[in-house]
């Protein structure tokens, strides 16, 4: 047993799997609140991307570079990932509050089609290279085999933004109202909760945790093109399964797992299979644990 | 006045959000910049004209279902012609034969000498109305959400190029037997899910589909890989040697007979006792499990006889191209599938029939504007959710009369 190759995978799989957590919760959030698989989430993530790469190019090009570029094409990705988000709602899913179940999925399955296309059309269906704009640490030099610079600030980010994220959930008030949504639309309804800003803002929010993760891998792989959304949209997806749909620290906590799981897939049995060992996963817990990994299984009333 | 001034606005909103994509492109190897501004402009004046024309729509959504709401009799109300057509026992009948006489002829309409380009765009979109129908059975009887249909279709299809590779069988031995194997992996998938409820069934043959295709791509020494496999013998008429048109002729027959088969099949199925089970279980699992029916069985069949479909067609297929990829068996296609069921109607044999045959044939013919076409796809999807969500033809039931019936009509809830 190779302990250091152990755990150089074991370091890439958190890394791949905080990425795939911060994706998930936008899928978790939405769902929680009103039972619909955004299939649309994996292309605001894209769009996050080409976004924050459009940004970075046009300031290195004028003549800046560094880390504060890629601050500033964050947080410009994200506020444009949360207009997406906000307009995606309007258009593509307020109109079908209260429709059958499947219509609204066909109409995220739509809305994904459509924005891949208008972004392959107004940008380029080829792979672009996203420049490397993490400096190389120095306080990093004794560990850069396991992790590397980016591997770091992808950590550290991934942390920093699932602890906002609690603190908005737990302490303030759309957080709350946020949370009694889920519980129990009408009842938030009758004390006074707005649900249609309730619903828009859930997907603000996990639009611009899309963005963030957009941003970060790409900054991470080096490369992007409009088909990456597509992927990480159902793994994410996965991974919020896995954990429990609907539950905030399962889709981490799922993330996480499915991370990992992929790359000791790939690295000890072959990484061309990488994606069977991720839904193979999910097949498995799924019969195990129909609820995922950290939900409840529901008594259904009749 | 209200309207123009929203619509102003949402065109500036659009215009913000098309900004960086649609204006800038960088091109990080000869570092330059290009500035589109008048995509802006364009995208500006476009959201302001489709705003202006959604606040009537919506408005007048909103009209027509106040209307129903107070009509006492939702059923007498004026139907479209094709909704007419499909509640009308003798008529359609009428229209049946004339369209199945018309597709009888087809061919020999369309083709001469060495041009059966028609046939051929004919033969993949029938085979695309064989997969609506037999997804149908799935989504829209049993109400099973499936989005890896695709993977029976590529089973029944490798089916037939392995077995006329490996052991020289004949299209027609291999029709069954890829049906037979669709229906196969139909129950041995459908038997670890059967607990799984709604989008959890969703990824699961969602994921079950990806790990399909992987395992079509990477596993070369038997499927050939990336690059599939070639030189599938077409089907063969008694040793009679058939030239390109007469082959493409007769392989047009072969799928019009088995949309023939698939269409009397499901037909007789859904007011059979085991297809009233799957629109019961639908409806209410719980109170259909509470009156008798075997949930476990009636959802196995529903897959099985799904998935044997699939199979059936997938051999016809990988017959009708000579050549399969894994190419073809994208989510991309499960999504087409999914939504030829849903745009015709869930559950109505004609509007899932129509929906393949327009989804199909139009981007065919429609190459010109190949480069928008996918986007348009997207969009009507959407569009068709919010302004028609019961599909081209609502599937009606049998219903008993009953003069105090108002609301019952109105099924949009739970």
């Amino acid at each position: 047993m190779d302990f250091e190759y152990l755990f150089q995978l074991l370091c890439s799989g958190v890394v791949k799997g905080s990425i795939y957590a911060l994706i998930a919760l936008g899928y978790t959030m939405v769902y929680g609140i009103i039972q619909l698989i955004n299939f649309a989430h994996g292309e605001i993530y894209m769009i996050g991307a080409f976004v924050a790469l459009i940004i970075t190019g046009v300031v290195t090009l004028s003549g800046y570079s560094g880390f504060s570029v890629l601050i500033l094409a964050a947080v410009v990705a994200a506020i444009y990932a949360a207009a997406y988000g906000f307009t995606l709602e309007k258009i593509a899913y307020r109109p079908l509050r209260g429709a059958p179940r499947l219509s609204p999925l066909i109409s995220a399955i739509g809305a994904s089609i459509f924005l891949m296309n208008y972004v392959q059309l107004a940008q380029t269906p080829d792979f672009l290279p996203f420049p490397e704009l993490v400096p190389e640490f120095e306080f990093m030099e004794p560990w850069v085999q396991y992790v590397s610079s980016v591997d770091m600030v992808i950590l550290v980010v991934t942390a920093l933004v699932m602890v906002a994220l609690t603190v908005l959930i737990k302490y303030t008030r759309i957080g709350k109202a946020m949370r009694a949504t889920q519980q129990d639309q009408v009842m938030a309804r009758l004390v006074g909760i707005n649900v249609d800003r309730v619903i828009s803002a859930t997907f603000v929010i996990g639009s611009i945790l899309a963005a963030i993760g957009g941003v970060l891998i790409a900054s991470r792989t080096g490369q992007i093109n409009t088909a990456i959304g597509f992927m990480a949209g159902i793994k994410a997806f996965t991974a919020a399964v896995l954990g429990g749909i609907g539950n905030i620290p399962g889709a981490v906590l799922g993330g996480l797992v499915l991370g990992i799981a992929e790359t000791f897939g790939a690295g000890y049995i072959s990484s061309a299979y990488e994606d069977v060992f991720a839904f193979g996963l999910l097949v498995l817990i799924l019969v195990l644990r129909p609820a995922g990994l950290l939900g409840k299984a529901v008594k259904q009333k009749v | 006045m209200m309207h123009l001034k929203r619509s102003l606005s949402i065109g500036l909103w659009f215009m913000f959000l098309t900004l960086p994509l649609m204006v800038v492109r960088v091109n990080t190897v000869s570092r330059e910049i290009e500035w589109r501004w008048m995509n802006l402009v364009w995208a500006g004046v476009c959201a302001f004209a489709i705003a202006w024309l959604w606040q009537f729509s919506i408005e007048r959504r909103a009209a027509k279902r106040m209307q129903v709401a107070t009509d006492d009799h939702p059923e007498k109300r004026q139907h479209s012609l094709a909704q007419r057509l499909a509640d009308d026992p003798v008529l359609s009948r009428r229209v049946l034969i004339g369209v199945g006489l018309l597709a009888l002829v087809f061919p020999w309409l369309v083709s001469s000498g060495n041009s059966f380009y028609h046939i051929n765009v004919m033969v993949s979109a029938l085979i695309f109305v064989v997969l609506g129908l037999g997804l149908n059975i799935t989504v829209g009887l049993a109400g099973l959400l499936d989005l890896g249909y695709i993977a029976f279709f590529a089973v029944g299809a490798y089916t037939y190029a392995l077995l006329s590779k490996n052991f020289d069988l004949g299209f027609w031995t291999c029709l069954p037997i890829g049906g037979v194997m669709g229906m196969l992996f139909g129950v041995v998938l459908g038997f670890p899910i059967l607990r799984l409820r709604g989008d959890y069934l969703a990824i699961v043959t969602l994921g079950f589909a990806s790990i399909t295709k992987i395992v079509l791509e990477n596993w070369d020494t038997v499927f050939g890989g990336a690059a599939g496999i070639a030189n599938i013998p077409r089907p063969d008429l008694f040793g009679f040697e058939l030239d390109g048109r007469q082959k493409a002729i007769y392989i047009y027959y072969i799928v019009l007979a088995l949309v023939a088969l698939t269409v009397v099949v499901t037909t007789r199925l859904k007011n059979s006792r085991v297809g009233r089970a799957w629109m019961a279980l639908r409806e209410d699992e719980i109170a259909s499990v509470a009156m008798g029916v075997d949930m476990a069985q009636t959802k196995l069949s529903a897959y099985a006889l799904g998935a044997f479909w699939a199979g059936l067609v997938g051999v016809v297929f990988a017959a009708h191209n000579n050549f399969i990829n894994p190419d073809s068996f994208t989510f991309m296609d499960s999504a087409m599938i999914l939504a030829m069921v849903v745009l015709g109607g869930m559950g109505s044999i004609l509007g899932v029939i129509i929906a393949a045959l327009v989804l199909k044939l139009l981007p065919e013919y429609l190459r010109a504007f190949a480069e928008y076409r996918m986007l348009v796809f997207g969009a009507v999807m959407v569009l068709m959710m919010i302004f028609r969500p019961q599909g081209l033809i609502n599937d009606m039931r049998r219903k008993y009369e009953c003069d105090t019936a108002g609301g019952e009509s109105d099924n949009g809830g739970k």
